[in-house]
């Protein structure tokens, strides 16, 4: 390794790279849901993105893994897992430039309660919290967006208090209505658009997740860093009607 | 220059070879179910690249052609007929202006393609003009055809002399090599994962020993399977990951689900094994309540399978060039 290559690199992690079939890579840094190796993710994500390796088309980041769909070996443009694998490892043994989380700091405006956030008084008893210590535990420190998955735009983000950390619904519910900011395991998603869901609902946001008409159609991408911020019914509705403005526009 | 749609049929979606590029975003690749049948409606109407084709589902639409044009149709076979005379799969077809294209009983497979030479002028978004319709997005105005939907074409031939021209298609000699021609198969190969030693000795046996059940709730986002029970020796907890299109997963309650072309970015069941690419067009001649059983091969033997198809693609695509110039030739 170059001199200038560890001033940006951190020490080759460990990781271990199994095939997801015929057209998909994946490589894995750990077993844990944390921030550390969610960075290791992103940052490995992002140095195999601007690898351009031939044939690739897609890198999937998530908690612990990073995924590479590509097109098969024929011609020139596509890969075999044994060609894609060395060049991975060739890549990360380099060294990943560390990516730290985003300089981006997005803050949700959450309306957490009421009729948005049906859950939340359950959530409270289940954790044995007030409702008011829950919206506190899920506002204070910021968190990351580890990936995005499930619907466009939906994010998981984390890792919450250990006191947040309750399972899933068990019976999930068909139709979540979309904005709903709803917890489970330590960490939070955002509804997208209508979809069913089994996480518990805390509240809602007025901003759109998804939107394929703006340049960048995600509000979030992995890597962000989020502020959940309580908001009233009030202040709920009048950013809900400005953005309807904006889009009318 | 247009088709339209008198009578919209089961379900017909404009199809690509899929959104890629945003997986990371959480946008699903959708695309075509079956990638043979949608490459070769291309290669037979002269489309090079990845036009989008109209994936039409088990009962197909009546469609209108207001101005000559070259179409194919390869995939299921649902009876096609024009102007109610029967017409042939897997060859260019001349379509005059008020043509009108069926379909009747459904003789082999789930869905067929649709083609045609220069393409339907859609709106690529995020880079492909595949449907997804959970999300309302690409496509045809993100959703399936409806009654008197007017899709414009991108290219239209000229009205003089088509007769020579079909008589200059009719003569070209079609031969497809058998990775390209469709199988009704009732076995499809798969790559086992990672995870295939955690299951059962019996669930690992029943995957490739047993016959399992299409069911009746199956469709572009997934198969599920009803069979022989595929359990994990011990329950794990998965971490979410990548998908994809093939992946069997397990949910607890033990009836695996096949991720087919609709299917999530992301999820977080056990897999126990991958179906291998080359046999997914298998898959999605399928139906609910047909008998779908498995054969382990190995992740090398998949990927050269998968190189071979593409290749023999590639070297139809050029046997077949004289296609592509006769209607060039033919162009308004």
């Amino acid at each position: 390794m170059s001199a200038s290559q560890q001033s940006t690199a951190q020490t080759a992690p460990s990781f271990h790279i199994r095939a997801q079939g015929d057209r998909c890579i994946s490589i894995d840094f750990g077993h844990e849901i944390d921030i550390q190796t969610g960075l290791l993710c992103l940052s490995v994500a992002q140095a195999l993105r601007q690898a351009h390796l031939p044939g690739v088309t897609d890198v999937v980041p998530s908690y612990t893994s990073v995924a590479l769909h590509y097109l098969p070996c024929a011609e020139h443009h596509g890969a075999s897992f044994h060609a894609l694998s060395q060049a991975i490892s060739a890549l990360i043994h380099a060294g990943i430039p560390a990516v730290s989380a985003s300089s981006r700091e997005i803050e949700i405006p959450v309306c957490y309660g009421g009729e948005h956030g049906p859950d939340l008084a359950w959530v409270a008893q289940k954790t044995g919290l007030t409702e008011q210590q829950v919206i506190a535990l899920h506002t204070s420190p910021p968190s990351m967006v580890f990936m995005l998955g499930f619907a466009p735009g939906n994010p998981y983000i984390g890792i919450h208090d250990p006191l947040l950390a309750i399972p899933r619904r068990d019976v999930p519910r068909t139709a979540v209505p979309a904005g709903s900011v709803a917890i489970a395991n330590r960490q939070s998603t955002i509804y997208p658009n209508l979809l069913p869901g089994g996480w518990h609902i805390l509240g809602a946001t007025p901003l759109k997740m998804f939107d394929m008409t703006r340049e960048s159609p995600t509000l979030l991408v992995p890597g962000d860093r989020v502020r959940f911020k309580p908001i009233s019914a009030q202040e709920f509705e009048r950013l809900a009607a400005s953005q309807l403005a904006e889009q009318a526009q | 220059m247009s088709m339209i749609v008198r009578k919209p049929g089961m379900m017909s979606s404009f199809q690509d070879l899929g959104r890629t590029g945003y997986q990371h975003l959480g946008v699903p690749a959708a695309g075509v179910m079956d990638a043979r049948a949608h490459q070769l409606a291309n290669i037979l109407v002269g489309n090079i690249g990845d036009s989008a084709t109209l994936e039409i589902t088990l009962t197909g639409p009546t469609l209108e052609f207001t101005q000559p044009c070259c179409i194919a149709l390869c995939g299921a076979d649902l009876s096609p007929t024009l102007n109610g005379q029967p017409v042939a799969m897997n060859r260019p077809l001349v379509i005059r202006a008020q043509d009108i294209l069926a379909f009747g009983g459904r003789r082999s497979g789930t869905r067929t393609y649709l083609s045609v030479f220069g393409g339907f002028a859609l709106t690529p978004v995020l880079g492909s003009n595949s449907t997804f319709m959970r999300s309302g997005m690409g496509g045809w105005q993100g959703r399936a055809l409806k009654r008197d939907d007017k899709i414009e074409l991108c290219s239209s031939l000229a009205d003089s002399k088509l007769e020579d021209l079909a008589q200059d298609l009719w003569s070209i000699k079609i031969y497809l090599p058998a990775t390209l021609a469709q199988h009704a198969r009732t076995h499809a190969r798969i790559i086992t994962s990672e995870q295939f030693a955690d299951f059962t000795p019996e669930s690992q046996r029943a995957l490739t020993h047993e016959t399992f059940r299409i069911s009746a709730e199956s469709e572009r986002m997934g198969y599920r399977l009803q069979g022989p029970q595929i359990v994990l020796t011990k329950p794990r907890q998965m971490i979410s990951e990548a998908t994809t299109f093939g992946t069997i997963q397990v949910p607890a309650g033990g009836q695996p689900i096949v991720l087919m072309a609709d299917r999530q970015t992301t999820g977080g069941y056990p897999k126990i094994a991958y179906v291998a690419s080359v046999d997914l067009p298998v898959l999605a001649q399928m139906g609910p309540g047909d008998s779908l059983s498995f054969d382990i091969i190995s992740l090398e033997q998949a990927q050269r399978l998968d190189a071979q198809r593409m290749q023999a693609f590639e070297a139809l695509s050029q046997t077949l060039a004289p296609i592509r110039a006769y209607l060039l030739n033919h162009c308004d």
